[in-house]
């Protein structure tokens, strides 16, 4: 008997996957804690990777009946080297050798945080749970540049890749049944009357003869009959469905005066990192213009946006003037959602501030679906806000102020500022 | 000898499929050779990840989803990938034909190592070992654990996760406390448990209704009706009482609690036997292979690779090692199996004195009576010889709260041997190591509360976690649910209280 062998390498990788999003699942609470924290204290890049999560160990027990310590016991144990009956011992203390060991995890006491790693999707999606763009509406069922290749049953013409090979033999089946089917009868019949004449004795030569020829003829029509007939052939038929999608752009305004130093600086970048990160996840098309000013603003790209060390003063107006003008200019507002994320310590030129609000009521409130202010002070809020605040009255969920104080704000006010809202 | 002509069965250090059959012809002859008696097998070759995929599920290769399991799963992949731990070489399923898995990486050296721990060894131990008959039905166990996952997901499906994971919750905190100790279990069978299934849940509700009927009688008025304690006797396996007798459980949960407590009871043996097992496959990894060696079919390269495992297995650390963590049930059991074949076939006059049943007779057969009629403890009790105590260097310490020092009580010395010996045997005795906790009453005339009792045992008290246990025991009871203690002197004091008024959500 040759023993059997299986080899399941092949098999489902991830059968305690189902357990893991469990886990997942019920722990999400203290999950999203972990996650929060994990983000105040590390970079926003190290995020497209998994995390390392811990979270407290006691949470998580699973509790059973068990001795805990004290009372009398006896314990063996080898190696002796040095003791004799009756020996006195010191206790020792806290981890060491001896008595209790392997008792205090089970009292779920002294126990580090079970630590584990998520997968970057796991991260990400509890992440930005539970977060959406506000007031995204169809304004218009953009502009159709996108289609989608989707099946659509079979045709009878088509190009030789897309024969339908099953579809093709099924028909071509049925045909040669269809068209066989007579003569097949006819055969049977006849070749019932030939055995009939043949077991007659005498045979009749002419009567066997003359069968013997229709029943060829009766073949070779059946052989004729065609395998597979142009008219059976099947093509999978695919067609082009219009994508409609929502046109969305979001404005990134980050201020690089001279006042935000770095610490600031690095704050902006995480918020808007996050931001972008965020977009890219959910939302599968969307612009984004980056903008950045200090007494003049220009429109960059992406990387100078994150990694550019430029510096001046600050005039914040120039940035609202030059989000203007790119809205104007390029996402015509009937067929935008618009969104702007704007980010500065608030420190302003006095006479500015006043401008920017007008800037604000005036020409850009009413293009956009919502605008975010994130203020980035750990002091009084400067002249900005103060302008900024005038403006929230009746403009609920279209204008939201926030501010960061430190790093460990960023995420619960970005949170707060993409909260998903009930219609 | 036949050593020129004979082929090597390990060849390199890669393993093929043709080895691995060749591996285990080789090992099977010889394994016959010496009596094994052992189910059929059946290799899987398994990568590390499917490897941690088992670890989470207890090594079974179905069974119902929990996140306890994840939370395994996590633990062991994170303590994996940082290199906090190696993977066992290999685990084996106590069924018919018995599944022993073997891990890709393993040179061949290993995987014939492996073999002949697992399948040979572990296998012929579940066949013989009178627990395993009388507990495990190594045939219907596979079944079964696919029954109880489809009817778990079927509950999740009719009754929602949430409903199924808190039972769960509260079955999983008792399961130590889920297994008859003393009574015998019936066998498992899918097709039995199937068919009864619907039988059972009907009837038992009935049943239960008849005990909480709270209609008082007539003609009984006069008689003292309240005298009568329920349960008679108290009952040590709580999720056996809760499953009979809890009072709001709905039919489906009381399958769901039954399941449980069948597959804790599955693994009681594996518990109880540990030294023993693994000793006597680890015994018999060595003698096979050795064999085999001697026979010139192992090359000297394979057999040091697994020696050098073997001792790995069996290393002993002393206790002020930085490495010390008890002792090593690999090690004890392999050096008392290799006793036990030393007394039997060399005996001195310390092994006539100590022995007298095992000297001088025939190794296989005290082998086969050793295997088949004992656990940890009593196997300790029976066979563990001063040599090995001497040889072990075991000593005795003694841990009392009232006193400031430890006491060494007994090391391995002419007066201690005997001491040594029981004082290792209760290590190993579950009785004393699982804390004794009974279903003492219930208030059947009264509240309908439970109460459990907790047997103290060497003044020992309870963990912390009771609480949160007692807070399960609640939830599965419906009403309120009482911890006490009794210590040695009879006393008895209330430890804990757990009130719940859950009345019977009513199907809307």
């Amino acid at each position: 008997m040759t023993v059997r062998i299986v080899d399941r390498r092949q098999d489902s990788r991830n059968k305690s996957s189902v357990n893991r999003g469990r886990f997942l699942r019920r722990f999400k609470g203290q999950i999203r804690k972990a996650v929060a924290d994990a983000i105040a204290r590390r970079g926003i890049r190290d995020l497209e990777n998994g995390e390392k999560i811990g979270i407290p160990a006691g949470d998580i027990s699973e509790p059973q009946f068990h001795h805990g310590r004290g009372g009398m016991r006896d314990t063996v144990h080898p190696g002796n080297d040095r003791f004799s009956t009756g020996d006195q011992i010191e206790r020792p203390s806290g981890g060491g050798a001896g008595q209790g060991k392997g008792k205090a995890s089970k009292d779920g006491e002294g126990l580090d945080d079970f630590v584990f790693t998520l997968t970057r999707d796991e991260f990400l999606d509890i992440f930005f749970e539970e977060l959406a763009l506000p007031n995204l509406v169809k304004r218009q069922l953009a502009r159709i540049d996108e289609y989608k290749r989707v099946r659509a049953g079979y045709t009878q013409t088509g190009v030789p890749t897309n024969i339908s090979i099953v579809r093709t033999m099924r028909g071509a089946a049925g045909r040669r049944i269809a068209i066989g089917g007579p003569y097949s009868r006819e055969l049977r019949l006849l070749q019932a009357e030939l055995e009939s004449v043949l077991d007659e004795v005498p045979a009749n030569e002419d009567e066997v003869r003359r069968l013997q020829h229709e029943i060829e003829v009766l073949k070779a029509k059946r052989q004729a009959i065609p395998f597979v007939d142009p008219f059976d052939l099947r093509f999978s038929n695919r067609i082009r469905v219009p994508q409609p999608s929502t046109q969305a752009v979001m404005f990134c305004v980050m201020d690089v005066s001279g006042s935000m130093d770095e610490a600031k600086k690095q704050m902006a970048k995480r918020f808007f990192m996050l931001l972008y990160l965020f977009l890219n996840r959910n939302y599968e098309k969307i612009e984004v213009v980056f903008i950045r000013h200090h007494t003049a603003a220009e429109e960059v790209d992406e990387d100078a946006f994150f990694h550019s060390r430029e510096t001046g003063g600050t005039i914040v107006s120039s940035a609202l003037k030059l989000l203007r003008d790119v809205i104007v200019a390029r996402y015509a507002s009937s067929l935008w959602n618009i969104y702007v994320a704007q980010a500065s310590d608030g420190d302003n030129w006095n006479e500015d501030s006043p401008v920017c609000r007008e800037l604000l009521s005036e020409s850009i409130l009413p293009l956009v679906q919502y605008f975010a202010y994130v203020e980035i002070t750990d002091g009084e809020p400067q002249n900005l806000w103060e302008e900024y605040s005038k403006l929230q009255a009746g403009r609920d969920g279209l204008f939201a102020i926030q501010r960061i104080a430190q790093a460990g704000d960023i995420y619960p006010v970005f949170r707060e500022l993409f909260r998903r809202r009930m219609p | 000898m036949t050593r020129k002509k004979s082929r090597r069965m390990i060849e390199g250090a890669d393993w093929t499929l043709e080895g691995l059959e060749l591996a285990d012809a080789e090992i099977a002859r010889v394994a016959r050779s010496y009596g094994l008696d052992c189910y059929r097998h059946q290799l899987e070759i398994i990568t590390a990840e499917q490897m941690m995929d088992a670890y989470a599920a207890i090594g079974m290769p179905v069974y119902y989803h929990h996140w306890s399991f994840g939370k395994h799963f996590l633990e062991t992949e994170s303590r994996y990938k940082r290199g906090q731990m190696g993977l066992a070489y290999e685990i084996v399923i106590n069924s018919d034909p018995c599944i022993a898995y073997l891990m890709e990486e393993n040179t061949m050296a290993m995987q014939a190592l492996v073999i002949a721990h697992a399948a040979y060894g572990h296998n012929s131990f579940f066949k013989g070992n009178h627990l395993f008959k009388q507990w495990t039905s190594a045939d219907a166990i596979i079944d079964y654990l696919v029954f109880a996952r489809n009817y778990l997901s079927d509950c999740e499906e009719r009754h929602g996760l949430e409903a199924v994971e808190q039972l769960l919750d509260a079955c999983h905190a008792l399961s130590n406390l889920g297994v008859d100790r003393y009574k015998r279990a019936p066998p498992l069978s899918l097709a039995k448990e199937k068919l009864r299934q619907q039988e059972r849940e009907a009837y038992l509700q009935t049943q239960v209704n008849e005990l909480w009927k709270t209609l008082p009688q007539r003609e009984n008025v006069a008689a003292p009706v309240s005298e009568q304690r329920f349960p008679e006797e108290p009952e040590e396996n709580l999720l056996y009482f809760i499953e009979k007798h809890a009072p709001l459980l709905e039919p489906w949960q009381r399958e769901v609690v039954r399941i449980v407590r069948k597959i804790g009871q599955y693994f009681y043996p594996q518990r109880q036997t540990q030294v023993m097992n693994e000793g006597w496959a680890t015994y018999w990894h060595y003698t096979l292979l050795n064999t085999l060696y001697d026979e010139g079919r192992v090359s000297d390269g394979a057999m040091l690779e697994i020696l050098q495992s073997h001792t790995n297995v069996v290393y002993q650390p002393p206790y002020n090692s930085n490495w010390y963590s008890g002792i090593n049930p690999y090690a004890l059991g392999f050096a008392m199996w290799r006793d036990i074949r030393r007394i039997s076939e060399a005996p001195d006059a310390e092994d006539r004195a100590w022995f007298p049943d095992l000297a001088g007779r025939d190794w296989r057969e005290n082998f086969e009576f050793a295997m088949h009629n004992f656990k940890d403890e009593s196997f300790i009790a029976q066979f563990l010889s001063p040599r090995l105590m001497r040889e072990f260097r075991l000593f005795s310490v003694q841990d009392d709260d009232r006193q400031t020092r430890l006491q060494v009580d007994a090391i391995h010395d002419e007066q201690g041997y005997r001491e040594l010996r029981q004082k290792l045997a209760e290590q190993y005795n579950l009785g004393n190591s699982d804390p004794n906790i009974q279903v003492w009453n219930v208030d059947v005339h009264g509240d309908r509360s439970l109460t459990l009792r907790h047997f103290v045992h060497q003044r020992r008290p309870l963990s912390g976690q009771h609480e949160a246990v007692l807070e399960q025991v609640a939830r599965l009871w419906g009403f309120a649910v009482r911890l006490e203690q009794q210590d040695v002197s009879g006393e008895v004091r209330l430890l804990a209280e757990k009130k719940t008024e859950k009345r019977r959500q009513s199907v809307v």
